[in-house]
């Protein structure tokens, strides 16, 4: 039972980010119709940032807020490149921010080099009904939760964010009552940037990083974001806490080695049963 | 309040408007008619501001709104959400005085867009566009698709607002009928060109214009 719980919380805890990449996704996904292969580097960069700042001398805080602001700058970069041409269709920006993904390798491992990075959390352990586990996973799980009840306030409550959901629901009535498409877009990224940033900042302290692990964080947050259709930030936390909770008791009980597999299969079978619910009618005249 | 002035728009190398003159009076209802493919609706979204005009001049004196052709509505927002983005540019977001103007949307302010008829749609694609506050309304096809009872209660809505309130309306139409019974004057556009201009009288009696487009026997 001890054990079970501490799996559930660890597995919240690495969920947590997968459900921050995975909203960072959303966010582009709603504004642009892009999906953004290169989400899982704006953690990658953000983790290594800090690891340097904090190296350096700046205090915590500090250094983890200046590394979700390169995220964010980062990001809008990222937007820039895929979707700052206007009329650029989205399967194209698509491929670019893969592109970019993979250039991103190159730049990391020239200025960080290609071994793992990590760096002190919240010091001290908790006692939870007998499970003990590192206060680190409560900053995790609290800031993760503030961040999605954000996202949810600004989509559905604040002006700036129905003109965000407004560029990808009809990109040409949102330039009719004057809404600038590009700039939302762009805003997009920087969003997605911050966020992808806080999660690589929230996940460093429990887990290595090195310049590759973008793939398991996109991955992981796909798998999170596809639940909600990569349109709803609420589905999105739910499936990441669900697949790292999945992947904590695959590690807890059978073996560590498979939780890229875990984060597939769980994508596999969303799709799959996504597109089973989809009327036939739709799925014609797609 | 708008005077359009030898405008030229293209697309690559096709010319979509040739050298457009037009003027819409402050408080003055003009239609503009023409076929399918004249470049009606490349001359409102050049006016207002979506595509760039290769030459000539558009000056609006005030504010311009504009109601696109197929209502273009957010679907997934609500009528109230929809409204309030129509008030994007100006900064004002209260839908207030839109449902005083238009009360039949006030029961439908919490449904989604994308549910609602055609002719409630294109009353919020009309309340959107006044949510702008604007001198001047460009009216994109408002009778495409809806039956004739729900065109006559927009049309009321319209002539309301421009004898109540001075707002000025350039109707695009191919219902050339319906636009010459409602405005005092009008162009006819053809292949990117304005080819007749005058009062909706003289164009009703124009034997060329009422072959073309008001179905009478040449």
């Amino acid at each position: 039972m001890t054990e079970l719980l501490q799996y559930l919380v660890t597995g919240l805890g690495g969920g947590c980010a997968f459900a921050l990449v995975g909203s960072g996704l959303v966010v582009v996904y709603r504004v642009t119709r892009v999906v953004n292969f290169a989400q899982g580097s704006f953690a990658v960069i953000a983790a290594m940032t800090a690891s340097t700042l904090l190296a350096s001398g700046l205090p915590h805080g500090l250094a983890e807020a200046l590394a979700v602001a390169v995220g964010a700058v980062t990001g809008a970069a990222v937007g820039l490149v895929a979707i700052g041409k206007p009329g650029t269709p989205p399967d194209a920006s698509l491929i670019v921010t893969l592109g970019l993904g993979v250039f991103a390798y190159a730049v990391e491992i020239l200025v960080w080099g290609d071994q793992p990075r990590s760096f002190r959390g919240v010091p001290g352990a908790v006692d939870l009904f007998g499970a003990r586990f590192q206060a680190h996973y409560l900053l995790i799980i609290g800031a993760t939760l503030a961040v999605f009840a954000g996202l949810g306030l600004l989509f559905a409550r604040t002006d700036i964010g129905r003109a965000l959901s407004a560029c990808a629901s009809n990109p040409y009535a949102a330039r009719v009552v004057g809404i600038d498409v590009t700039r939302m877009g762009l805003l997009s990224f920087g969003v997605a940037g911050a966020l992808g940033g806080l999660a690589g900042i929230l996940v460093t302290p429990i887990q290595l990083v090195t310049f590759d692990y973008d793939v398991t964080l996109v991955v992981g947050g796909f798998a999170a974001a596809i639940l909600g259709g990569l349109m709803r930030p609420a589905l999105t936390l739910v499936g990441g806490l669900l697949l790292g909770v999945a992947q904590a008791l695959v590690a807890g009980y059978g073996n560590g080695a498979y939780q890229l597999e875990v984060a597939l299969v769980l994508l596999l079978t969303v799709m799959i049963w996504r597109a089973a619910r989809q009327p036939i009618a739709q799925q014609e005249a797609a | 309040m708008l005077e359009v002035s030898e405008l030229t728009v293209r697309y690559g190398l096709a010319t979509a408007l040739d050298r457009v003159s037009l003027t819409v009076g402050a408080g003055e209802m003009v239609a503009l008619i023409g076929p399918n493919g004249a470049g009606k609706s490349t001359l409102v979204n050049t006016l207002s501001g979506i595509l760039s005009p290769a030459g000539g001049t558009v000056t609006v004196r005030g504010r311009l709104a504009h109601v696109p052709e197929g209502r273009q509505l957010f679907p997934d927002l609500t009528v109230d959400d929809n409204l309030r983005l129509g008030g994007w540019r100006v900064r004002n977001r209260d839908t207030g005085p839109i449902y005083d103007v238009l009360p039949a949307l006030a029961p439908l302010r919490r449904r989604r867009a994308g549910q609602l008829s055609g002719g409630q749609q294109q009353m919020v694609a009309v309340g959107r566009a006044l949510m702008a506050r604007p001198d001047v309304l460009a009216v994109d096809e408002l009778s495409l698709g809806l039956a004739p009872l729900v065109v006559a209660d927009l049309v009321r809505h319209l002539r309301t607002l421009n004898a109540e309130r001075g707002l000025a309306v350039l109707l695009i139409e191919q219902n050339a009928r319906l636009a010459l019974d409602l405005c005092g004057r009008g162009y006819v556009l053809e292949a990117g060109r304005v080819v007749a201009a005058g009062t909706a009288a003289d164009l009703a009696a124009d034997p060329r214009v009422a072959a073309a487009y008001l179905g009478a026997a040449a």
